[in-house]
Formats: C-alpha cells, sequence, structure tokens
C-alpha cells in the first residue's frame, strides 16, 4: 500500500488553508463594481399580493434597481422547477403550483420571495427594502402537516384541491391485509419525524456577474452540484443559455442536501445582474437561511408490524403523510416516495410490505432532501416498530432481529419494496456492535443507575440505506428527470503532475484527499502530484454532484474508469517505446514494463512521451487525458447497528447520551479517519433530531417560530458524546472500488437508537425530539395513569 | 463618519466606519481579511470570534468603534513564519474540520481555551465549546484536537 494510498489515514489537502484563513467561501468572492441584493419577504404565512410600490425604494440613496415578481415574469424568468414526477394511486400525475422566484400575486409561506432590491451597498439594500410597501390580503393559513388535506383546512394553491400534491402507494394491499389477518400479534405505532433545518454554517448565497461583451453570466453559488444548476437555469428557467453561463461553487460551508436545490434567490440574482448590467452579490443572514433553505423530514406516519408466533416478520403496513411545504422544491417529491419507502424493508426477510403517502401542502418553506433524505424516516420507522415489536413479544431486541435478518446466503437479495440488496453481513454487524457497546453487562448497569435514582436504557438501530443514486435507466423509470451518472477527467499533465477533474462536489466530505488517494493508488503517482478540480462547469465534465453518500460510488467508480483508459493507452505508448507488443505490457506501481524482462518507463515518462510524441505509435492520438462517464449497475447498501445508552433523570427529564456505539458496514473505505468524521456527524445530526432539534410554525398566524439559533437547539459540543466506531466492511460487488458511501448513515441510524433507548428507559413511547419536558410531561402522565 | 484605529494581526490599520459597523465587516470589508466568518445574526455560531487585546470575542457582536486602538488578532495572524500554530496543526492532525467554515472560530475559541486552561479535560472542552456551533465533526475530533492542541501549546 502507498504511504498515502486506498485505506490509509491520510491528513487533508484542504485543510491548510480552511486553517490558516485562506479558504475561498461565497461571502470571500468579490467583483469589481459589484452591488448587494436584499430580498424582500412575505411576512404572511397565506397572503394575496394586491400591489407592490416600489417607488420610494427606488429613491432611497445608493438604491441601483427593485424589482418585482411582474418584471421577472415578463422577462420570461422561470418558474422553478421540480425534477421527479410521482404519480397517485389512481394514476394521475402530482399537483405542482406554479413556483415564480418572485410571487406574482400571492404568498404562501413567511419568508417567500416578493421583490429583489439592489444597491450599492449591503446596508443600502436592507435599508431600501423596508421602503417596499407591498399590499397584501392576509388569508388564513395551514402549517400542520395532519392537518393540511383535512376537511376545511385553508386552501393553498387554487388549482390543488385539499392541499394534496399526490395520493401514492408501493406494494399490494390486499396481499399484506390478508397477511395481517393471520398475524399471531401485531404492534402498531404512531410516529412523528419531526421537521428539521439543515443549517450548514455557511449559509447560502450567490456573485452573479454579466458581461456585455461576451454576453456570458457567471454564477458563483453554495451549490452541491453546479452542473445540475446551470442545467436547470438554461433549460427550465431561461435565464441564461447553457453555453453562456458559468456555474462556480467554490468552497462551500456545508450542504446536507440543503444546497442541492435551485432556489429563488440565485435565479433573482443572476437575473438581476443582467438586468441591471453590474455584478450583484447576495449573502443570506441567518433568519433568511431558517425560513427560506429547504427543511427536511415532517412526516406524521401510522406503522404496523405482523408477526408470526415467533416474532417471524409476516406483514408490515406504513401509512404517511408528508409536508412539502408551500412549492415543490427541486427533489422534494421523490424524497417521502421512492427514497422513503423502498427502504422499508431495512435488513429484514418481511416478505409483503404496503406503503401509503399522502404529500401535502403547507404554508411552510418548501421541504426537500436533508441528509439521508427518506432513508432516515423510513429506518426511524423500521426500528421502532422492530424495538417495540421485540418488547411486546418478551423477546430481546438483538434476538428478534437476528430471527428476521436477511441471511448472508440470499444476497443478492430482491425485498418487496423495489430494491435489489447486492450484499451484507447483517448478523456481523449486530453481533460486532453489541460487543461495543457491551450489551451483555447492561443488566448491572441499568441496576446501578437505578440504585441511583437514574432511568437508564438501551436503544438499537439496525439500519439500511441505498447510496449511489443511481442507475439512469431505473431513476428514469421510477419518475425522476435526469440521468444520475458521474463523470470524471484525469489529466497528465507533460510533467507528469495530473489534474483530476471532477462532477461531484466537495463540501466537507474531502474530495481533494480522497479521490487523489485512489489515483494515486491506482496510477502509481505520489499523491503529492494529483490535484482535484471540482466546482466549475467551465472546467471538467459535466457531472451530477454530491448528494446520497454518491460520489465516491459513483464519482470514484468514474475515476476509475477514467483511470483504466489512461493504462490502456500508456501501454500502447510503452510498447512502442519499449519495442515490444502491447499485450506484453504490464502495468503495476507507477511502471509499464515488458513482463519477464526488466525493460520498462514509469508513467510519468509515458505522459511526457504522449505530449512530446518524436517516437510514438502510429495513429495513436497524442496526450494522455481521458473522461469517463459512469452510469452505476445499482444503489449501493450501507448498512449497520447503532447503539445508543441513555440515562434519564426523572426529576428534570433530562436525557445524557453515556455511550454510543456504532458498526457500520460501507464496503472498502478510503480514508478510516475521514469516514469516521462523516459517522461522527451524521450521528451529531441524528441526535440532534432525536433530543434537541425541532422546526415550530405557531398555528395561528403560521410565523416561523424556531428562527434563530436562539429558538432552534443546534447540537453542541457539551449536547454530545464521545462515538465509539466499528467498520465491518463487506465490499460491494458492484462497482470497482466495492465502496457503498458513508455520507448519511449516522444520522439515518442514530434517532431510532436514541429513541429506542429513551423509551426503554421511560418505560413509554415519546415522538422527538425528546426534550427534557416532553421526557418529564411523558414520565409523569405515565406515572399518573399507573396510580 | 468617525475614524477607527486598530493594530490586526501586527500590523496598524485605520480606515473611515459608519457608527453601526460591526467589527466583523471592518475586518473582512476593509482589511479584506475574509477568515473571519460570518454564519449567525444573533451571536450564537461563533465562526466570528477573534481575539481583542488577548481576549476572544465575537466580532459580530462588536462594533468596530470598540476595538478602537485594540491589538486585535484573526486566524490569519495565528501560524508564525509559516509554521501553523499548535491548535491549527492539531486541528489538522485529528481531523477536527470538515466544510472549514465554523474551524477559524473553532480554532480561536480554542486558543483562548487553552490560554486560561493549559490542561482542560474532554469535559471542560465541551462545555467552553458551547458558544461555537460546528455542524459537520459532531464536535468528536474538535474535543480531540483541542486536547492535541493544548498538549503543542506546552500545557
Amino acid at each position: 500500500m502507498a504511504d498515502n494510498g486506498i485505506g490509509t489515514r491520510t491528513v487533508r489537502k484542504e485543510d491548510q488553508r480552511f486553517l490558516t484563513g485562506k479558504g475561498n467561501y461565497l461571502d470571500d468572492i468579490n467583483r469589481p463594481g459589484q452591488a448587494y441584493a436584499y430580498f424582500v419577504r412575505s411576512p404572511y404565512a397565506n397572503a394575496k399580493i394586491n400591489g407592490v410600490d416600489t417607488s420610494a425604494a427606488a429613491a432611497a440613496p445608493g438604491v441601483v434597481a427593485v424589482l418585482t415578481g411582474q418584471e421577472m415574469a415578463a422577462d420570461g424568468i422561470g418558474p422553478l422547477i421540480c425534477g421527479w414526477m410521482i404519480s397517485s394511486k389512481d394514476g394521475s400525475p402530482m399537483n405542482a403550483p406554479a413556483h415564480p422566484a418572485l410571487a406574482v400575486d400571492k404568498v404562501n409561506y413567511v419568508g417567500d420571495h416578493v421583490a429583489i432590491v439592489v444597491a450599492d451597498t449591503y446596508n443600502q439594500a436592507k435599508d431600501a427594502a423596508e421602503l417596499v410597501e407591498v399590499d397584501y390580503d392576509e388569508l388564513p393559513s395551514v402549517t400542520d402537516t395532519a392537518g393540511a388535506a383535512a376537511a376545511g383546512a385553508p386552501q393553498i394553491h387554487a388549482d390543488i384541491p385539499g392541499n394534496i400534491c399526490y395520493d401514492w402507494e408501493l406494494g399490494d394491499k390486499a396481499v399484506v391485509d390478508e397477511a395481517f389477518s393471520k398475524a399471531h400479534h401485531v404492534t402498531s405505532l404512531d410516529m412523528i419525524n419531526n421537521r428539521l433545518i439543515p443549517n450548514a454554517m455557511e449559509p447560502r448565497a450567490a456573485v452573479a456577474e454579466y458581461d456585455p461583451g461576451t454576453e456570458d453570466m457567471t454564477l458563483y453559488t453554495t451549490s452541491q452540484n453546479p452542473h445540475v444548476c446551470r442545467l436547470i437555469m438554461s433549460a427550465f428557467l431561461q435565464v441564461a443559455p447553457e453555453h453562456k453561463l458559468r456555474v462556480i461553487a467554490p468552497d462551500v460551508g456545508g450542504g446536507f442536501g440543503s444546497k442541492i436545490f435551485v432556489y429563488a434567490e440565485e435565479t433573482a440574482t443572476l437575473w438581476a445582474s443582467r438586468r441591471v448590467n453590474r455584478p450583484i452579490k447576495w449573502v443570506a443572514e441567518r433568519s433568511e437561511s431558517f425560513l427560506s433553505d429547504a427543511h427536511g423530514r415532517d412526516h406524521v406516519t401510522h406503522a404496523e408490524m405482523a408477526m408470526d408466533e415467533n416474532g417471524k416478520f409476516i406483514a408490515m403496513r406504513v401509512s404517511t403523510i408528508a409536508n412539502l411545504g408551500a412549492y415543490l422544491s427541486t427533489f422534494a417529491s421523490a424524497v417521502p416516495t421512492y427514497l422513503y419507502a423502498t427502504l422499508l424493508a431495512g435488513q429484514y426477510t418481511t416478505p409483503v410490505i404496503y406503503a401509503e403517502v399522502k404529500g401535502v401542502y403547507t404554508n411552510t418553506s418548501p421541504v426537500d432532501a436533508y441528509r439521508g433524505a427518506g432513508r432516515p424516516e423510513a429506518t426511524y420507522v423500521v426500528e421502532r416498530l422492530v424495538e417495540n415489536a421485540a418488547r411486546e413479544m418478551g423477546l430481546d431486541p438483538a434476538e428478534i432481529r437476528r430471527r428476521n435478518f436477511i441471511p448472508n446466503d440470499a444476497f443478492p437479495y430482491e425485498t418487496p419494496v423495489v430494491h435489489t440488496y447486492d450484499c451484507g453481513d447483517y448478523p456481523k454487524a449486530l453481533e460486532e456492535a453489541l460487543k461495543l457497546a457491551d450489551y451483555d453487562g447492561l443488566a448491572a448497569r441499568k441496576a446501578d443507575a437505578q440504585s441511583r435514582g437514574k432511568l437508564r436504557g438501551v436503544g438499537l438501530s439496525a439500519y439500511i440505506e441505498a447510496c449511489g443514486i443511481a442507475p439512469s435507466a431505473a431513476v428514469g423509470a421510477l419518475g425522476g428527470g435526469v440521468g444520475l451518472w458521474e463523470a470524471a477527467q484525469i489529466r497528465f499533465n507533460p510533467t507528469g503532475n495530473v489534474t483530476v477533474l471532477a462532477g461531484t462536489h466537495s463540501h466537507g466530505q474531502g474530495h481533494a484527499t480522497t479521490f487523489a488517494q485512489v489515483v494515486a493508488d491506482k496510477l502509481g503517482v505520489p499523491y503529492e502530484n494529483v490535484e482535484v478540480v471540482e466546482g466549475d462547469t467551465d472546467k471538467g465534465p459535466f457531472g451530477m454532484g454530491t448528494y446520497g453518500s454518491r460520489s465516491i460510488a459513483v464519482g470514484g467508480s468514474a475515476i476509475m474508469k477514467a483511470a483504466d483508459k489512461i493504462i490502456e493507452k500508456g501501454k500502447k505508448i510503452a510498447a512502442h517505446a519499449l519495442e515490444a507488443a502491447e499485450e506484453d505490457i504490464e502495468f503495476s506501481g507507477g511502471n509499464f514494463s515488458v513482463a519477464g524482462t526488466d525493460k520498462a518507463m514509469n508513467i510519468g515518462e509515458v505522459a511526457f512521451a504522449a505530449y512530446v510524441p518524436h517516437n510514438y505509435p502510429e495513429g495513436l492520438e497524442p496526450g494522455l487525458d481521458e473522461t469517463a462517464f459512469y452510469d452505476p449497475l445499482n444503489f449501493s447498501f450501507p448498512s449497520g447497528v447503532h447503539i445508543a445508552e441513555v440515562e434519564v433523570d426523572p426529576d428534570t427529564g433530562v436525557v445524557d447520551i453515556i455511550k454510543y456505539s456504532a458498526v457500520d458496514d460501507f464496503g472498502n473505505v478510503i480514508n478510516p479517519m475521514i469516514v469516521e468524521g462523516q459517522v461522527h456527524g451524521g450521528i451529531a445530526q441524528g441526535v440532534g433530531q432525536a433530543l434537541l432539534e425541532g422546526c415550530v410554525y405557531d398555528d395561528d398566524s403560521g410565523q416561523l417560530v424556531t428562527g434563530s439559533y436562539m429558538d432552534y437547539a443546534m447540537p453542541r459540543a457539551d449536547d454530545l458524546p464521545s462515538i465509539d466506531i466499528g467498520m465491518s466492511p463487506v465490499p460491494s460487488p458492484l462497482n470497482p472500488l466495492g465502496v457503498k458511501g458513508a455520507g448519511e448513515a449516522g444520522a439515518i441510524a442514530s434517532p431510532a437508537a436514541v429513541i429506542n433507548a429513551v423509551t426503554d428507559a421511560i418505560g413509554a413511547d415519546i415522538d422527538m425530539p425528546a426534550t427534557p419536558l416532553k421526557v418529564w410531561q411523558t414520565l409523569n402522565s405515565a406515572k399518573a395513569a399507573a396510580e | 463618519m468617525p475614524t477607527v484605529s486598530m493594530s490586526v494581526n501586527g500590523k496598524q490599520y485605520s480606515g473611515e466606519v459608519e457608527a453601526r459597523t460591526l467589527l466583523s465587516q471592518f475586518i473582512r470589508d476593509q482589511l479584506g481579511l475574509t477568515g473571519t466568518h460570518i454564519g449567525c445574526d444573533t451571536s450564537q455560531c461563533g465562526a466570528c470570534v477573534v481575539h481583542v487585546d488577548g481576549r476572544s470575542v465575537k466580532s459580530c457582536t462588536t462594533l468596530a468603534l470598540q476595538a478602537d486602538g485594540a491589538d486585535v488578532t484573526t486566524i490569519e495572524g495565528l501560524a508564525k513564519d509559516g509554521q501553523l500554530h499548535p491548535m491549527q496543526e492539531a486541528f489538522r492532525e485529528n481531523h477536527g474540520l470538515q466544510c472549514g467554515f465554523c474551524t477559524p472560530g473553532m480554532v480561536m475559541s480554542a486558543v483562548d481555551l487553552v490560554n486560561n486552561n493549559p490542561n482542560p479535560s474532554e469535559e471542560t472542552i465541551r462545555e467552553n465549546l458551547d458558544g461555537n456551533i460546528c455542524r459537520c465533526t459532531g464536535y468528536h475530533n474538535i474535543v480531540k484536537a483541542v486536547k492535541a492542541g493544548a498538549q503543542g501549546m506546552g500545557g
């Protein structure tokens, strides 16, 4: 293994600049002559716009322009799109409302965009925004997920009756109902998957620039997928033709899904920069991020598991209402359907499953993918049901899982809900996790806690996820409007060092390091001589970007494929130079050698020969620069078992996570240090969901109550425990690196593990977030009921 | 407009500011030192932490005029002669950063923490970092990094 090759804990290339304040985030970018944008937003959750008077604002000091939805519509810009078609049970297509980037005659949530004010300074733009007079008729609003489609709920979009986007199903209801009728025992549970606000630490931002000479436009934006952003801006929003638009996503300070989407602000900023013929910068204040970043989760679910007398799962039935917000964000429709219900088999052999999902509109910020996107919701449903089922059947929670795991010899395993799992060893991960968590010593620890007046509980979560999205044909068959391959280019420079251009984007994942490790290892070039370039549509091939833990499984595979092409061409060049037959050339450790001889040349020499082709194979193109597009054969299926152990103080309701143990199967791991970091971060977000975080809208006014860090509880260092991590890899047979993806696992597994531990401790069900108040109330109402 | 003067990373600066200009805005917009980040507008996230006269402050909650005459250190001033400060080195070695956005504030807070408490326990580190939010790391490796950084600083 090379010093910095695959599997090594190589420290990151990008850290030097981040640690010395030399990162290049969006707000660090300034263009000559730049003006500043500030958005006028709706103060109402649901209101008709009678008119917008911009005259006072336009006359304010420094103001360059005040532009509204009327002007945007007149220029033919927009509306924003959702790229995934979902059909209802009756075959009808989903009801998607018009989504203008700037509202024209109606606003549908607090924070909805009404006008863009452009001025010489940020303060001038912000001050002038106060002077825009909007004549609203406020209407009754609905923000509640369960109540959105209820009779008498306020109507949000005139053309969408009952606020229902779709009423979707997966599976055969009759078959599942029949299985339930034969059940020995049925465990049922009502659950709320709480609404979350992503909160990447860098707020969303954009700098847009128009060059009147070339008519080129450049958009710097906080994006996880700049090529997709450009495509949408061009093909659907008509802001600029694709070949005249350059989208640059520089260093981006976290995404977690929230920066996948094309939003109103960057659309309006880009459009306005051309109108006023000046570069414009927009940077969200955190309050704006709370209001208008796409939120996550927000499900209300009733679920049932049917079992035989041995605790073997015979059928599962799930009914979910998913809050989609006021409009459909870019991939919103797919998250509570194909990214959710298709994971309801979990790690188990449950033979028949039926799921129905009603997607509803509310007067809230749009809801879309947030770390895990559908899969945390699925794991939460499955793993809470399984844990409760064990308790009701009098089985150890580990034992009920053992009895239902998909056995190792059953792979590839086709579940009743679309997916075919490639590989896994679920029993092994469970046993390793139980050992890591000292499960055998639990009874003693519970007794000790009891002696101190505390309640100790343990919770398991055996999760599965589908990563590496995905075979393009499969995505298309399920309604997706895009292909989800990935692209990479490996360019040997004449001096022998290497530029890797990838269609993915790193916003914390460390691609500059891990992709360089892969290339260094595969091509035998020094790690230091490999530079990874991402995030600029003018550099490198079109790619689909980074989300869904796809970068190594799909992007890494594209890099491997490009490397294979480099080796193939290198063999031709080496064979000619070494006067040997091409089939006799072997490549290893960066050297092309003639089998059975000591004749060899290294890949740097081959690269030089390719660019200075004086002695070169006839008919072969000069240069050593190969691009590969990789369309995956299947999703990948990381899995694992997480175990949380908590202690609850019955006097205060405070939950303390004493120990958290995670054993994961990510297949092969390129850089264990980085992968562990991903797991830590995911677990923190899941613990945040389980114990702290919850987005709250006021029922009456529709105002966002949790609109700042003073009201929305972000996990801090002292809210979290140290985390014990183990790896239990089963390499995927379906991609060249044998990888599966690791970015979301922690956030998928942990909410169920923590809540199962809390319910074990307090002996009652509870919804997330299990705040001290809620835990205390649950304990005391259970006590009152018992008395 | 009033004039403000201060030493930043050992260099003397002065400039005209609006009375409402925050220290963070002055550092970023007028001095071009963009390592100090703005992550919130309520003084919660800590991405903007700098040292003023040797103590950590949130520069988004300090008016530029309040720092008149002060000695300010930003993340750009921590490394000396091309050598990372021991706390910066510890963050790199322990993977204490991912997206890097909270990192400047986190490192500046950590240095101040160790200046006041040369050998902090894990509990002390976790409690003292509650003014800095990180969304990426789950703090696990940040805590490790601060411990290692404390050792590197001679604690």
